[in-house]
C-alpha cells in the first residue's frame, strides 16, 4: 500500500481552521471548568447541608451521563435559552458557544472532585492559622489553602485538560467540525486519502499530548 | 482580659470541658498544663472560638465571644495565637507570611505592613531569612517566625498552643526565650506547656487540667511547692527530674 502525503500542505487552511476550534474549546473550557469546579469544590465542603447537596447533585448528575448526550442537550437547550435571553436572530451560529458551555460544566463536575481531594489534603491548621489571624473563612480559603491546593494538584489539573482536548473530538455531533474532522472526514474523503488523514491526525494528537504529559511530569518533578 | 465562666463543650457523647471557669488579668501569664487529653489545647482553643463550646461565657477585651453577634474575625485580629505545628503558609515567603493578614485584614498598606513585619522579625533575631520560604527554615525558626506573624497583628493578649512540643529539644530554647522577653514586656499570655522551666519563670498562674477539669488554678510558687490534688502531685512527680 503506498501513502499519499500530498494532501496536507494545501489543506493546511482547512486543518488549521480546525485545529482553531478545537483549541478554543479545549482552552475556554479548562478555564472555566477550573474555576466553576474549584467553586463547586468549596460548596462541596461546605458545612451548610444543603450547599453541600447541591454541589454533590451536580457533580453526581454530570459524572453519571456520558458526554456526547450532554453535549447533545446543550445544543438543544443553549440556543433556546440565549435566543430568549438576547433576542438572537434565529440565523446566528451559536454551536460552538453550547459545545463550550457544554464542556465547561461537564468538566468542571471532574475538576471539583480533584479540587477536593486537592483541599481536604491542606491540613485542617492551615485554615485555623488563617482564621486565628483575623480572616474570614472565605479570605482563609483563597487567600491560604487553595493556592496550596492548586500547587499540589497542578498536575492532575492538567491531565484533565488533555483528557478534555482529546474528547472535543466528539464535537462533531453538533456538525462542529473540529481539527479531527476537518482532517479526516472532510480532506481525508475527499480526496481519498482518509487512511493517510487519520495517521496524520493520530500523530498530531500524539505529539501534542506527549508534550502536555512531559509538562506534567516536570511540574510533578518541581512539586516534589 | 480573658474571662471563662462555667464552660463546658461535647464530642458527640464524650464532654472535653466540664464547667470550666477561669481569668486572665491585663499583664498576667498564664500557664495550663496537664496530661495529654486533659482538654488544655481545646481550652485555649475556645478563647478565640476557634472551638465552639455549648455552654458557658467567654469574654476577651471586654467582647462576649459566646454571642452570636459577635464579629469573630475582628476579635481573632486583636487575639494573637501560636500553634504547635507553626502553620506558617508554606506558599508565601516569610515576609509575605507577616504582612498577609495586615494588609488582607488591618487594611494596612503593603509598605507599613513590611515595615512592621522587618521589624518583628528582627526582634525574634531572624531578619536576614526574610524572603526565605517556610521550608527552608529549621523548626525553631519557624516558630520564632509564627510568633513574630501574630505580634504583627498589634495583638492584646497572646495564646500558645504547646509551641515547643514539636521541637527538637536543642531548639526548644530559643523559642522559649522570645516568649519570656514578651512576657517580661508586660504581654497578656496563656500557654499551654509543659515546661516547667519557662512556667517557674514568668507565670503568674499556673492551670492544672485534668479530664476536662481545671483542678488547681493558683499561683506558681503555690503550684510547685504545695500542690493540693494528688493528680497534680502524680503529675508534677513524671515531669520534673
Amino acid at each position: 500500500m503506498e501513502f499519499d502525503w500530498s494532501g496536507i500542505i494545501p489543506n493546511l487552511p482547512y486543518i488549521l481552521k480546525g485545529m482553531k476550534i478545537t483549541l478554543q474549546i479545549t482552552v475556554v473550557a479548562v478555564i472555566f471548568g477550573i474555576i466553576w469546579g474549584t467553586v463547586l469544590a468549596v460548596m462541596r465542603l461546605s458545612s451548610i447541608k444543603i450547599i453541600s447537596w447541591l454541589a454533590k447533585a451536580y457533580v453526581n448528575t454530570f459524572r453519571t451521563i456520558p458526554l456526547v448526550m450532554v453535549l447533545l442537550w446543550f445544543y438543544l437547550l443553549v440556543p433556546q435559552i440565549l435566543s430568549n435571553i438576547f433576542h438572537l436572530p434565529a440565523s446566528t451560529d451559536i454551536r460552538l458557544i453550547s459545545a463550550i458551555v457544554a464542556f465547561s460544566l461537564f468538566e468542571a463536575a471532574y475538576y471539583s472532585e480533584i479540587m477536593r481531594a486537592g483541599i481536604q489534603s491542606i491540613s485542617k491548621g492551615q485554615l485555623n492559622a488563617a482564621l486565628a489571624l483575623g480572616m474570614t473563612k472565605i479570605q482563609g480559603m483563597y487567600l491560604v489553602v487553595l493556592p496550596q491546593a492548586f500547587r499540589i494538584m497542578a498536575p492532575l489539573l492538567l491531565t484533565q485538560g488533555i483528557i478534555l482536548f482529546q474528547d472535543t473530538t466528539l464535537v462533531y455531533v453538533l456538525s462542529l467540525f473540529d481539527f479531527f474532522y476537518q482532517s479526516v472526514e472532510i480532506v481525508g474523503k475527499r480526496d481519498g486519502t482518509y487512511v493517510e488523514m487519520i495517521l496524520f491526525a493520530a500523530c498530531v494528537y500524539f505529539i501534542i499530548c506527549f508534550a502536555a504529559s512531559s509538562l506534567v511530569n516536570y511540574i510533578k518533578s518541581r512539586i516534589a | 482580659m480573658i474571662s471563662l465562666r462555667n464552660i463546658s463543650k461535647w464530642y458527640g457523647e464524650f464532654q472535653v470541658l466540664k464547667d470550666c471557669t477561669t481569668h486572665v488579668g491585663k499583664g498576667e501569664v498564664v500557664v495550663v498544663c496537664g496530661p495529654s487529653g486533659s482538654g488544655k489545647s481545646t481550652l485555649i482553643k475556645t478563647v478565640n472560638a476557634l472551638e465552639p463550646i455549648q455552654q458557658g461565657t467567654i469574654i476577651v477585651d471586654n467582647v462576649n465571644v459566646t454571642n452570636k453577634a459577635t464579629n469573630l474575625a475582628k476579635l481573632r485580629s486583636k487575639v494573637g495565637m501560636v500553634f504547635q505545628h507553626f502553620e506558617l503558609f508554606p506558599h508565601l515567603s516569610i515576609v509575605k507570611n507577616l504582612t498577609l493578614a495586615q494588609v488582607k485584614v488591618l487594611k494596612r498598606d503593603e509598605e507599613e505592613a513590611t515595615k512592621k513585619a522587618l521589624t518583628l522579625l528582627d526582634r525574634v533575631g531572624l531578619l536576614a531569612h526574610a524572603q526565605k520560604f517556610p521550608g527552608q527554615l529549621s523548626g525553631g525558626q519557624q516558630q520564632r517566625v509564627a510568633i513574630a506573624r501574630a505580634l504583627c497583628m498589634d495583638p492584646v493578649v497572646m495564646l500558645f498552643d504547646e509551641p515547643t512540643s514539636a521541637l527538637d529539644p536543642e531548639m526548644v530554647n530559643e523559642v522559649l526565650d522570645v516568649m519570656v522577653e514578651l512576657a517580661y514586656e508586660g504581654m497578656t499570655m496563656m500557654v499551654v506547656t509543659h515546661e516547667m522551666g519557662f512556667a517557674r519563670k514568668v507565670a503568674n498562674r499556673i492551670l492544672f487540667m485534668d479530664e476536662g477539669t481545671i483542678i488547681e488554678d493558683t499561683t506558681k510558687e503555690q503550684f510547685f511547692t504545695n500542690p493540693q490534688s494528688d493528680r497534680a502531685k502524680d503529675f508534677l512527680a513524671k515531669i520534673i527530674h
